[in-house]
């Protein structure tokens, strides 16, 4: 509890000294910023889409049947550090290089994304599923529908909030990216974590200071809003 | 007819199988090559690679990791229970309290991180207060060493246990603290003795999420540790990029997953036992 506090203070105070705006200008104006952010914008929103959709399949999928190889396969995803996942899919990059003559750029970006980010999808979306009434599909399927009519028509509407949550959660985090990033990147897609820690290696500096501000304040008034879709998609729920 | 939940997993399937076995896979064919001329790989074939991760240089940042991510765990841990405890069993909120500690989770790892460097540093924001209002007067050396190293991981990490070991004690019936407490026990004794065994599978549940990454981290050894922190996570990445060195970088990570598969495996079976 103190920690969430602490880490929005954090950032806050991080610039009270010199109160100007100066910082924040430099930083809107920062062309190389501008590319990063876009870089990492695309990538997010790119691996949240694929990512979000196959991941909610498989929670359906799971939910309904045990598959004991693809819950450990995510398990591992999930206890693998993310160096031993950027440098597996490193070198998996370097072997289509040479094959047909894959280069590194967003697209390898993308692709591994959406592999890491995969179990993070299913966890959420599972966990709503498991609140989820059984008793509603089985009654579509009394009433003479098809599975995927009944998935279709009424387990997916009703699970549009927990899939939006994951879908902020998959964005956050391939947003956030560092390490494995960094490994598969080309040289020219750089993302703005990328950006951010090369600022932040040379040490301490207002810009980084304004930017990080910046930052934590439109993932909050992201998180506040999904909170809201959340809450008031509850209160239908349970009217 | 192949069921409609077969189809579902199959497109997941195939991410897992091409985009996380297959490079894993890489990984191990790398790590029996020597180090090409100019930083990939190439025959030989040969177990060299693995021969060096025994190397008692390397040794040392084995167990360094080890003993930081032990450290990180256990701290994680005795943080992480009372937080769990007190959220499942006296908090009303529960749900907005257990949404505040993930928070953190959701805003961006990379600038939390750098927020405590920008506080720890010698000229950061803790040592100019200490050292306006007296306390020292000379810097303390907050940054830059394995303690911050631990202070970044636990912090990074808390959510990872908070949350297991919350949903254990969700589920834990308070009538069974109630009857340990009307059979004479303190609420402290009661909340030990009764509840931390119960709560057993999410401890080793958070303890894992917890170690292994801790392991294997990379960024937080690096931006707190300034880079005299090296850690496995660390040592790694330097094979892949400036030392160019992959089949050695292959091995070792190799070395490290059988290691936690290994750690994996005892703990599983310790819980088993336990129930």
């Amino acid at each position: 509890m103190v920690l969430g506090v602490f880490s929005f203070n954090a950032s806050r105070i991080a610039n009270w000294n010199g109160f100007t705006l100066d910082w924040y200008l430099q930083v809107f104006g920062d062309s190389l910023l501008w590319e990063g952010t876009l870089n990492s914008l695309i990538i997010a929103t790119a691996t949240t889409a694929i990512a979000t959709a196959l991941g909610t399949l498989a929670a359906y999928s799971l939910w309904k049947t045990k598959a004991p190889v693809l819950t450990t396969s995510l398990y591992l995803s999930l206890v693998t550090p993310e160096v031993l996942t950027g440098v597996s899919l490193l070198l998996l990059f370097q072997l289509l290089f040479r094959l047909i003559h894959l280069r590194l750029g967003m697209h390898t970006v993308i692709l591994a994304h959406v592999s890491f980010s995969l179990v993070y999808v299913v966890l959420v979306v599972l966990s709503r599923l498991r609140q989820f009434d059984r008793d509603l599909e089985d009654a579509a399927l009394d009433l003479g529908g098809t599975p995927w009519q009944t998935f279709w028509h009424v387990t997916l509407p009703l699970l549009v909030p927990g899939i939006l949550a994951a879908a902020l959660l998959c964005f956050t985090v391939s947003f956030d990216d560092y390490v494995i990033t960094s490994l598969v990147a080309g040289i020219d897609s750089q993302t703005l974590p990328m950006l951010i820690y090369a600022m932040a290696r040379k040490g301490v500096s207002p810009e980084v200071n304004a930017l990080s501000v910046l930052i934590t304040v439109v993932l909050g008034a992201l998180i506040l809003a999904a909170d809201r879709i959340e809450q008031r998609s509850s209160a239908k729920l349970k009217a | 007819m192949i069921s409609l939940s077969r189809w579902f997993r199959a497109p997941a399937e195939l991410v897992m199988l091409l985009l996380f076995y297959l490079p894993l896979a890489m990984v191990f064919g790398y790590s029996f090559l020597t180090r090409g001329a100019y930083g990939g790989a190439s025959r030989p074939v040969t177990v060299e690679a693995y021969g060096r991760v025994f190397d008692l240089l390397y040794l040392r940042i084995v167990f360094r990791s080890i003993s930081i991510a032990t450290a990180s765990t256990a701290i994680c841990l005795v943080a992480a229970f009372p937080l769990a405890f007190y959220i499942a069993r006296f908090a009303r909120a529960k749900t907005l309290l257990i949404n505040l500690v993930t928070l953190p989770f959701w805003t961006s790892f990379l600038i939390r991180t750098y927020a405590w460097m920008f506080l720890l540093r010698d000229t950061g924001l803790i040592n100019v207060v200490l050292q306006r209002i007296g306390l020292i007067s000379k810097p303390l050396p907050l940054l830059f060493n394995d303690g911050a190293v631990i202070l970044g991981l636990v912090y990074g990490y808390l959510p990872f246990m908070v949350l297991p070991i919350y949903a254990t004690l969700e589920k834990l019936d308070p009538a069974l603290l109630d009857a340990a407490e009307d059979l004479g026990a303190t609420p402290w004794v009661a909340a030990w003795k009764v509840a931390v065994p119960l709560a057993k599978p999410g401890i080793i549940a958070g303890s894992i999420l917890v170690f292994i990454p801790c392991l294997g981290a990379y960024l937080t050894p690096d931006l707190m540790g300034g880079g005299k922190t090296v850690m496995l996570g660390n040592l790694v990445q330097n094979q892949f990029t400036a030392a160019r060195d992959w089949p050695f970088g292959a091995a070792i990570s190799l070395v490290f997953m059988g290691a936690v598969f290994v750690v994996m495996r005892l703990l599983r079976n310790y819980a088993e036992d336990s129930l």
